[in-house]
């Protein structure tokens, strides 16, 4: 397993080196430049040419990119030309954000999503199986932003109940050693604090969730019926198993593998930034901070951006599937 | 498994239930009690300030949040562009216009307790002048640049000479030639007062510049100790999330409105910032969307306020390219145009048509200008009295891809000028290009015809705007008019200030019988609040202090 571990990290390296090229060059042949961007209409032939002198803009590409690298081996990923804060600042304040956030969605759309797929296999062709089809249909083609759009119209506007931006009510002064603001407040040990990020966090995650949720239903359900099908099933029942021993230990347990596989896909999509719903409840994560750099042609956010998601998803997914080690034992890696 | 199911449903439940309960929304109202002076202002910006060093800043949000924590010499009078006194309460200007000489306030002091006085004073002008390396960046020292040009380092030549301290409250600041714009410009944010000790032990002039060349502050006073002598002082910024300042209780002028606590929160989409304020978790924002305008009208828990015109949209002629180089032509376009059906189509009522290159609320605007009215025949007439065949054609650009406060929708401006020019007399080459680098570049180097573009003014004086466009031979204008550029440079210079009022008007009048473009339009963006939020002056240069504002 430790072998096997190693191994997948190692081959992590060239995919992310290929990876730091390809978005070096491709962000490079964005037109405009951070110079434009910067000015606007002021830009004068000689205001624009000084500033790419600056960011060492007129030098050759390969020149630029060996530069960059070394800095990327020693942990310099540059600093953004909006902000002219350090990049690396930048993500450690903005990755604990999209976290909170994609935890949340995940949670949401696993406790809600893994209960309804299981329920509809069960009752397979019942009322509730075609109502949770046609839902998860509606689920998955329903456009984000406007279900996030709806959601704060409907619940923060009208009703009031919820709050409509950010992650915490600004009046509140928390202090945040983690950043994760959940832990801070119960570092903080901070009630009120507590309910008040997690009021931030219901509406974006419901919005965010539920193309997660109506994709893990199916797949449960599909899961479930498979397993259902299976002779150890009709086995152990014969066997006279109590039911419920029969749903835990063999039924679920066996359906979870593909699960799995796909919590951790939506997760590592998550994770990488939910760009329309963090705009429209204006909340500071990583998807809000990748759109703006576009924008402004912000080269070293956009690289170390980027760069940073592709580790994050190819993490997740060596965590996923190492976790299929422990959830089936039929299955070793060498 | 049902008892699985019925747990989770269970939780889910409880939350929405805890959540309802939760109260609305984010508290952070207006509350406070009426008139004591701790009422809480939360105020939506539209992004997070960069940096809040006023000398290293030119984007909006940074000058806004400067504005409430720090003071010039000058200032402008609430909502208009007339220079009052700020930190000198009186100056002298010399008879060669080379010296002004400031008579500053006693018994100020900056928020850390230093003392502001004329050494400070001249502390801040000489470390701007000795800005060296990245700091002299158009990006970075934009303002500086624009006012005075050159750094003590000589490599571009500079109005700034020195300043002086003779005594504590007098301060003297020497140029290298005359200037009468001078004192409009020190109007600015980027010129106000930061208090000397805080720069030095702060570090304000430490900076990293990294492998890219960018460079980023590594001392704290731009981001942690903002230090200077306004109604109100930084306590904390986290960024993507709230600047959080407090009103400075020893403020040497009177605090006339009732906030004790302001904080700006960046929410970068309009709507977003709408439905923030219609559930009440912001007080008030800027940049309104024009398609928000009626809902904020029709709400009386709302109420939306409008900045006076501080920009202009124009149709510019190139009179490199011919026919353009004809009055004639120029005249017949402008007859063709009807401005106010565009300025009534796409401007969702925040626009007035223009009729010079300047908006009214800058002084030497011209009453008495040549007008133009619509009148497609006229234009017909004209240009078959001066010889050519109908239609005459002429190539027009816009740019892609962009949305300016003068011009939210080039595309629908353009397609509206050209179905005017094209019903009337006149045969359009159509072009476009996107607007950075490729559009911005063609036009300053003078390769369309007719174009679209359009200028926002940077301080409150004729000549950031008229001085920018028509006091020296460019590309983007192609033409050489000595008589105009002789009234501006004359004009520039003239220290009187009712007589410099006078040549602007006479230049402008100049100007629009030459009509070298065709202005269009002035909008005045709008600023929404709740209903309850009294005393903002809504200010042409976007100088709008909250000290003066009271939440009911």
């Amino acid at each position: 397993m430790l072998k096997f571990i190693v191994r997948r990290l190692i081959f992590t390296i060239p995919i992310l080196f290929g990876l730091s090229i390809l978005v070096f060059l491709f962000v490079r042949a964005l037109p405009g430049g951070p110079a434009i961007a910067l000015l606007g209409e002021r830009a004068t032939q000689e205001s624009v040419e000084q500033i790419e002198e600056e960011l060492g803009l007129d030098q050759p590409l390969p020149v630029q990119y060996m530069r960059y690298l070394t800095n990327v081996l020693s942990g310099d990923l540059g600093s953004s030309v909006s902000t002219r804060r350090p990049v690396v600042d930048e993500l450690k304040q903005r990755f604990p954000a999209t976290f909170e956030l994609a935890l949340m969605a995940m949670l949401f759309a696993v406790a809600a999503g893994i209960p309804l797929g299981y329920i509809a296999a069960k009752r397979y062709q019942g009322i509730l199986d075609n109502v949770s089809l046609v839902g998860s249909l509606l689920g998955i083609s329903f456009p984000v932003f406007f279900l996030a759009l709806l959601l704060k119209y409907v619940f923060a506007v009208k009703l009031g109940w919820l709050p409509t931006v950010g992650r915490i009510d600004v009046t509140r002064s928390l202090e945040h050693p983690t950043g994760f603001y959940l832990l801070d407040a119960i570092i903080a040990g901070d009630g009120a604090a507590f309910v008040d990020v997690l009021q931030h966090l219901i509406l974006p995650a419901i919005a965010l969730g539920t193309i997660p949720l109506a994709i893990v239903a199916r797949i449960t359900r599909a899961a479930v019926l498979d397993v259902l099908g299976e002779d150890y099933v009709r086995t152990a029942r014969a066997k006279g198993l109590d039911p419920g021993v029969v749903d835990r230990r063999h039924v679920l347990r066996n359906a979870m593998l593909p699960v799995v596989t796909v919590i951790g896909l939506q997760t590592g999509l998550l994770l990488t930034g939910a760009v329309l719903t963090e705009t429209v409840f204006a909340y500071p994560g990583l998807g809000s901070w990748i759109l703006n750099a576009i924008r402004f042609r912000d080269y070293a956010v956009i690289q170390g951006g980027i760069l940073f998601f592709a580790g994050m998803f190819i993490f997740v997914n060596l965590l996923v599937d190492v976790s299929y080690a422990f959830l089936n034992p039929r299955i070793r890696y060498r | 498994m049902r008892k699985s199911l019925k747990l989770s449903a269970l939780v889910l439940a409880l939350s929405l239930i805890a959540a309802a309960c939760g109260g609305d929304g984010d508290g952070g109202g207006g509350g406070g009690g009426e008139e004591e002076a701790d009422a809480t202002l939360t105020f939506g910006t539209s992004a997070d300030p960069v940096v809040l060093d006023g000398a290293l800043v030119s984007d909006g949000e940074s000058l806004r949040a400067i504005d409430q924590i720090f003071e010039g010499l000058v200032t402008l009078d609430p909502g208009t562009t007339e220079v009052v006194p700020g930190l000198a309460e009186s100056w002298e200007i010399s008879d060669d216009g080379m010296s002004y000489t400031f008579t500053l306030r006693e018994g100020v002091t900056f928020h850390d307790g230093t003392d502001f006085n004329a050494e400070a004073v001249c502390f801040n002008f000489d470390r701007w002048y000795n800005f060296t390396g990245t700091f002299q960046n158009p990006s970075a020292s934009y303002y500086w640049q624009t006012v005075f040009g050159g750094f003590s380092d000589g490599k571009t030549p500079s109005l700034y000479e020195s300043c002086e301290a003779p005594d504590e409250t007098t301060a003297t600041l020497n140029l290298t030639k005359p200037s009468a714009s001078i004192l409009g410009a020190l109007a600015l944010t980027n010129f106000t007062i930061a208090s000397p000790t805080a720069l030095e032990e702060y570090d304000a002039d430490e900076g990293r510049v990294d492998e890219e060349g960018i460079f980023s502050p590594t001392g704290t006073y731009a981001t942690e100790h903002p230090t200077g002598t306004g109604p109100f002082m930084f306590e904390s910024w986290t960024r993507g999330e709230a600047l959080t300042m407090v009103r400075n209780e020893d403020y040497w002028g009177e605090f006339e409105g009732n906030i004790g606590t302001l904080i700006f929160r960046p929410i970068a989409e309009g709507s977003a910032r709408l439905q923030a304020l219609q559930a009440g978790d912001i007080q008030g924002y800027d940049l309104v969307d024009p398609q928000d305008y009626e809902t904020i009208d029709g709400d009386d828990q709302l109420q939306l306020l409008n900045r006076p015109a501080f920009n202009v949209g124009y149709v510019g002629m190139n009179q490199a390219v011919k026919p353009l180089d004809d009055i004639e032509v120029r005249k017949a376009i402008a007859h063709a145009v009807d401005r106010q059906e565009i300025v009534d189509g796409f401007y969702a009522g925040q626009g007035v048509v223009a009729h010079e290159f300047m908006p009214p609320e800058v002084v030497g605007y011209s009453e008495e200008v040549t007008q133009y009215e619509y009148d497609p025949d006229l234009a017909t007439q004209i240009l078959e009295d001066a010889g050519y065949t109908v239609p005459v054609e002429i190539d027009f650009a816009y740019p892609t891809d962009v949305s300016r406060p003068y011009m939210p929708d080039p595309q629908a401006n353009f397609e509206a000028i050209v179905s005017d020019l094209e019903e009337c007399c006149f045969k359009v080459d159509k072009k476009s290009a996107t607007w950075s680098p490729d559009y911005l570049d063609n036009v300053d180097n003078g390769r369309y015809g007719l174009y679209l573009l359009g200028w926002t003014g940077d301080f409150g004086d004729p000549d950031n705007f008229v001085g920018t466009f028509f006091q020296t031979e460019q590309p983007a204008w192609g033409f050489n008019n000595q008589e105009i550029f002789d009234a501006l440079d004359a004009a520039e210079v003239e220290t009187d200030p009712d007589t410099r009022e006078q040549l602007y008007v006479e230049a402008n009048n100049l100007i629009m019988d030459f009509l070298p473009g065709l202005p269009y339009v002035h909008t005045e963006p709008g600023l929404a609040f709740t209903a309850n939020v009294t005393g903002y002056r809504p200010s042409p240069v976007s100088l709008e202090p909250f000290s003066i504002v009271t939440v009911e």
